[in-house]
């Protein structure tokens, strides 16, 4: 997967964890946390379905590296090329 | 072998059920009861649908708020705000001598009747408001401590003390006169900043969404399936057994049991290695009228009375009930939508404190006729604090400890569980962890967002 591709997949499960949020506006530099709202227990899912759908792990002293959705596709990249 | 064994198929189970089954987990629910649903669940009498437990949905909070623990666990059950057809409450009241404050699902008509009631809180009120907004309820760190002291010191007025702790003690504090200061900022945000709600199908619709996603994920609810034992081998668990011998294995087990009703089941602990349990249980009675509560005048959604200036948070020292104080629902009172209407019928719900042991030690014709004696007893109590309805009752139900007990598994029938919580569900077993009333949190909301969070933390991140 390309960074395209990681990002529209990452608005996928947005979209699933937070269903009625209008993602057509996101801005990618900034912080999901602060756009969103999303807390904790949100990080946690996108993890999960990362690992559900695509068997990427992710260590738990990386969860700061999806902060927003730049820094996601970025760290992703690597992960999920071969994908 | 299951990936995990959840005990109790309530709230708390159930939506810990989905949260792992949605990760591919393999997933057994056991139920000792022949329904699922614990102290929410719901029967039928006479050709008439009862919820056994609720009065109220708490932490209600409008379509489209991000924050607070109903949106988060839509977030994470994935259900939309409209699959729970929560409707809110028209209005409630906490009622002693003389003085009477109002609430509805927005703060600023209690702060009305502060400043009406006690208009030299009015100050403190504020203040007292900031320093809740400051408490994390996923942060565990500061729930100790004494919710009397924190309000003696910030409020004035002990009446005011005594009237706010009313309903944050009924409706969730499982110790006796006190209240643990987490709990306390945990429950005023509950009914106080967020509020109260009610699906016109009352509890089962909530269940039923659970129990359809549960399973079309893939797990499995075993009902009339209690847990003789948990077998243990060293620091971890095995697996259990079943009252019928069955022997199931799981890499970890989940328990909404209870603190002690779940070490009770371990077969590695002595008797005096158990926690202490809870004391504070109810008698309630469900009161089905000729007409619509509203028009014998009682427009209240829920009433929190109490007949003198102290309020007593205690188990009934010598008698089988205490109707000093109660609580007075109708689930008729909620703005449902107008393609439903109105409830077919008047109901009028009554909660006393009740004492588990005296009514377990009654043979059954005694049984039935004190039931009786306290339904009279305690609607007799009630009606000093709102219309009296007893001239249009044409049904009467009434539930005792004994029958919480049945339903929930509790010691003594304790409906809020243990008072001391283990915030963290850790047990002495390495893969035992609890969810439920006894992790801290109360409430439908509570129970689920509590089997969500136990979930995640215990039992997805190792997988």
């Amino acid at each position: 997967m390309g960074p395209a591709e990681i990002r529209d997949e990452i608005i996928d499960i947005l979209s699933e964890i937070a269903p009625d949020e209008d993602l057509s506006d996101l801005d990618d530099e900034k912080s999901f946390r602060e756009q969103m709202e999303l807390d904790s227990m949100d990080f946690l899912d996108i993890v999960m379905e990362l690992r559900k759908r695509h068997r990427v792990q992710i260590p738990e002293e990386e969860y700061g590296e999806l902060a927003s959705m730049s820094s996601t596709v970025r760290y992703l990249e690597p992960k999920m090329a071969d994908i | 072998m299951y990936d995990t064994i959840i005990i109790g198929a309530g709230m708390s189970g159930l939506a810990a059920g989905i949260r792992l089954a949605h990760y591919d987990q393999k997933v057994c629910i056991l139920e000792k009861h022949w329904t699922i649903g614990g102290l929410n669940s719901f029967y039928r009498l006479a050709g008439r649908d009862f919820d056994v437990g609720l009065h109220a949905v708490t932490n209600f909070t409008p379509p489209g708020t991000k924050k607070g623990p109903l949106a988060r666990l839509l977030r994470q059950l994935r259900f939309k705000w409209e699959d729970f057809e929560l409707s809110p409450q028209l209005g409630s009241a906490i009622a002693f001598p003389g003085v009477r404050l109002g609430f509805t699902n927005d703060i600023d008509f209690l702060r009305s009747e502060i400043r009406r009631a006690f208009p030299g809180e009015v100050d403190n009120f504020e203040r007292m408001l900031t320093l809740l907004a400051d408490y994390d309820d996923l942060n565990q760190d500061n729930f100790g401590g004494s919710a009397r002291e924190f309000l003696q010191d910030t409020l004035g007025d002990a009446l005011l003390i005594e009237m706010l702790l009313c309903p944050l003690m009924w409706y969730g504090n499982a110790r006796q006169d006190d209240m643990d200061f987490g709990q306390f900022c945990i429950m005023f945000r509950s009914i106080f900043l967020e509020g109260f709600a009610r699906p016109y199908k009352g509890v089962r619709l909530i269940l039923k969404h659970l129990v359809r996603r549960f399973r079309a994920l893939g797990g499995e609810l075993k009902l009339r399936s209690g847990v003789e034992r948990i077998q243990t081998d060293g620091d971890r668990a095995l697996g259990v057994i079943l009252e019928d011998g069955t022997v199931i294995e799981g890499k970890r087990i989940l328990s909404s049991a209870g603190i002690i009703e779940t070490q009770r089941l371990c077969d590695d602990l002595t008797e005096q290695a158990i926690d202490r349990s809870g004391q504070l249980t109810f008698i309630e009675s469900i009161s089905v009228l000729d007409r619509q509560p509203k028009e014998l005048g009682f427009g209240d959604t829920i009433v929190f009375f109490n007949d003198s200036d102290k309020f007593h948070w205690q188990r009934p020292e010598s008698s089988l009930c205490d109707t000093r104080t109660g609580v007075i629902c109708s689930p008729n009172n909620y703005a449902y939508p107008n393609d439903l209407g109105q409830l077919d019928e008047g109901v009028i719900r009554l909660t006393t404190i009740a004492d588990f042991d005296s009514w377990s030690g009654l043979d059954d014709a005694e049984y039935q006729r004190q039931k009786m004696w306290w339904y009279d007893r305690s609607v007799a109590s009630a009606v000093r604090f709102m219309p009296d309805f007893r001239g249009h009752v044409i049904a009467t139900d009434i539930f005792t400890p004994k029958t919480i007990r049945r339903f929930t598994s509790h010691q003594n029938g304790a409906v809020y569980g243990a008072p001391d919580k283990k915030l963290d569900g850790t047990t002495h077993l390495r893969n035992l962890f609890l969810c439920g009333t006894d992790q801290g949190f109360v409430g439908i909301i509570g129970a689920i967002v509590s089997g969500i969070s136990m979930a995640n933390m215990h039992c997805l991140r190792d997988v």
